[in-house]
């Protein structure tokens, strides 16, 4: 166990460090310097500035020196409003967070849910509804979703108020972002549960004269758990680059939508720090869920 | 009769006293015909497109994606007017023609038709900068598929020949390649893809007027980023399903008579996986037509005036409160392809591949 962590702490972090080299060289490729104004600057001060941002040393030292400001928490300074990028991360993360986190649990929680009913209920109403809907949502783009609903709830019924600082509703925003996982997690959890309901223990258990309420919480749900969890994992990707749109359409300033927004400016400094500080989370994430995983369930194989 | 000993009720030896000279007759022709096998003999192939065509899912997929398909080639032939072009009326442009409602004329129009003209019908209304909406959905379509249809195939060229080299050698070429997959796959795809993407529309300088330039550049910099990035779960499953194949006797008896590597990867391993490879790459297309609406959607897809369903709908977000239809076009035809082409998937999963059936 041991050294199946220690190999994976190393890939990690030698992704961590691939991902840093290739949104810095790639950066870099992009043409036009920093400061390309409609101005044109003089060139002592060109210069300088070059100088105060390290920009005339060669190339791999620069990237050291980024490293080196990465490691000690500077992310530099946005191109286009001229602040610390650290500062903004700093205050627009912890609104995608919640955001995340929340459509995280309520994609597990009712997924587990409408997957084990439509296992216990096979082949009945309630189960061909939840499959019909289930594979409909895995069809929907989330920012199809999102337009939809607040133009329903938001503009036509104007039950919701649109989202602004005073009036955080976080309703709409986690329904859009939660429908794509939450349906997946439908279909994963029936399989599963499908799957955990045919094995010999849940005869046994059944006759042993278990009670139905136990064998189903008991024996079968905890055991179809375990691919959910490992679906976990690669939906945070889903989720980081998910909030993106859904905190664009809905206006929330959180660090999805100051990235998109870094896109449709070319602000490259941004960009590049945004980059690397959700490829790094999703990383992290990733490896905490595997190592999660692997403790969870003792029967899978370390390699 | 009686000096046959009574049979011990546990014995399996069989009861003679029951039979009679009628038993032992010889069969006659109606009873040989019953014998007879009615079934044709059939291919896997063959077998596997029954099974699909029993499947009303997929089958009701595949007619929705020959109507969008006949849809979107037929429908330029019959409206008179292009995706970029604004509309005018006798060569002056049409100025009242913005946002029209589905089935309805602008003032300039309802004249021209009152003296005697013949006016298409906006079938779906007209956009913002007076250009007709349908032809514009149905070119939206058209890119969409294609760009789903041709990433798919340079992943499954990307990752069949990668895989296939990988599982193939084995021991230390395969190690090295797989980690090189290890590496690629940890990466976040998505933001790669916005990152390359972001740089490569930068960078990419094609000579004017070649078959390339005319593609533009952005579209071509998103085929090259599905290349470089999305080949590697393709790779990880023809190198799984090789891996398994190549113990087969067969094989060992290919390579006994001296058949080089080449030709037993391209004649005995990869038929044999053929259905796994078919059945990921449809499922491919969605995820591609999905990649391609978000990065629309981030301001990075197509470059306009081309329009694809992703930078449609996206538009559509600014008149959202007036004119709900013009988002409600392109998610719809999204949400059709995407779902048809899932269903068809499971589809041809679940007929080809049982063991795969979830």
């Amino acid at each position: 166990m041991a050294k199946y962590i220690i190999k994976r702490v190393l890939l990690a972090v030698v992704t961590v460090f691939i991902i840093c080299a290739i949104t810095f060289f790639l950066m870099h490729a992009v043409p036009g310097g920093p400061f390309n104004k409609e101005k044109a600057l003089s060139e002592a001060t060109i210069a300088a500035l070059n100088e105060r941002y390290n920009l005339d040393k060669p190339i791999v030292q620069q990237f050291l020196l980024y490293l080196n400001n990465l490691l000690h928490g500077d992310f530099g300074v946005s191109l286009k409003n001229g602040r610390e990028i650290g500062a903004i991360i700093g205050e627009s993360f912890p609104i995608s967070a919640r955001l995340g986190v929340s459509a995280m649990l309520v994609a597990l929680f009712f997924g587990t849910v409408f997957g084990s009913t439509a296992a216990l209920m096979r082949n009945r109403l309630p189960d061909r509804l939840i499959v019909f809907f289930s594979t409909l949502f895995t069809a929907v783009p989330s920012f199809i979703l999102a337009t939809l609903l607040l133009l329903v709830f938001c503009i036509k019924l104007q039950w919701i108020p649109v989202w602004s600082a005073d009036s955080q509703n976080y309703v709409l925003p986690i329904v859009a972002l939660s429908a794509y996982p939450m349906a997946y997690i439908t279909r994963l959890s029936k399989t599963s549960m499908l799957d955990a309901l045919s094995q010999d223990y849940i005869r046994t258990a059944r006759a042993k004269g278990v009670s139905k309420f136990k064998l189903i919480f008991k024996h079968a749900l905890r055991n179809s758990l375990i691919p959910v969890i490992t679906y976990a994992g690669p939906q945070i990707a889903y989720i980081i680059t998910g909030s993106m749109v859904i905190e664009t359409i809905f206006t929330i300033g959180g660090l999805g939508s100051k990235f998109v927004s870094a896109i449709y400016n070319r602000d490259y400094t941004m960009i590049m720090a945004t980059t690397i500080f959700l490829a790094s989370l999703m990383v992290i994430a990733n490896l905490i869920c595997d190592l999660l995983y692997k403790a969870v369930d003792p029967r899978i194989k370390l390699d | 009769m009686n000096d046959i000993p009574k049979k011990n009720i546990l014995s399996a030896q069989v009861d003679l006293s029951k039979f009679t000279d009628a038993s032992f007759a010889p069969a006659t022709e109606e009873e040989k015909r019953q014998q007879d096998v009615m079934s044709e003999s059939t291919t896997f192939f063959k077998d596997g497109m029954r099974k699909l065509f029993k499947n009303p899912l997929a089958v009701g997929s595949l007619v929705l994606l020959a109507v969008i398909l006949i849809t979107i080639i037929v429908a330029p032939m019959v409206v008179p007017y292009r995706y970029e072009e604004i509309l005018s009326v006798n060569g002056k442009r049409d100025k009242g023609a913005k946002n029209l409602a589905p089935f309805t004329y602008s003032e300039m129009e309802q004249r021209y038709i009152e003296n005697g003209g013949e006016r298409f019908p906006h079938i779906f209304g007209t956009d913002e900068q007076c250009r007709d909406y349908f032809i514009r959905v149905v070119y939206g379509t058209r890119i969409s598929l294609f760009i789903g249809f041709f990433a798919s195939i340079i992943v499954l060229i990307t990752g069949m020949l990668y895989g296939s080299i990988s599982g193939y050698m084995g021991g230390r070429t395969d190690l090295i390649m797989m980690r090189i997959v290890d590496i690629i796959y940890s990466l976040p795809d998505m933001l790669m893809i916005i990152l390359l993407k972001v740089v490569l529309d930068e960078r990419l300088r094609f000579p004017p007027g070649s078959f390339l330039d005319r593609m533009g550049t952005s579209m071509v910099s998103l085929f090259i980023v599905f290349g470089l990035l999305y080949w590697v779960s393709m790779a990880r499953l023809i190198r799984g399903q090789i891996l398994s194949i190549k113990e087969n006797e067969y094989v060992l008896a290919a390579r006994a008579i001296g058949a080089k590597p080449g030709r037993i990867i391209r004649k005995h391993i990869l038929p044999n996986c053929l259905s796994v490879i078919i059945i990921s790459t449809a499922l491919q297309i969605p995820s591609a037509i999905f990649t391609e609406s978000f990065l629309s959607f981030v301001g990075i897809g197509v470059k306009a005036p081309m329009p694809s369903l992703g930078s449609l709908a996206n538009a559509a977000r600014e008149g959202l409160q007036s004119y709900p239809y013009k988002l409600v076009f392109p998610a719809v035809i999204i949400c059709l392809i995407v779902l048809s082409l899932n269903l068809l998937g499971d589809g041809l999963r679940d007929a080809f591949d049982p063991k795969l059936k979830r």
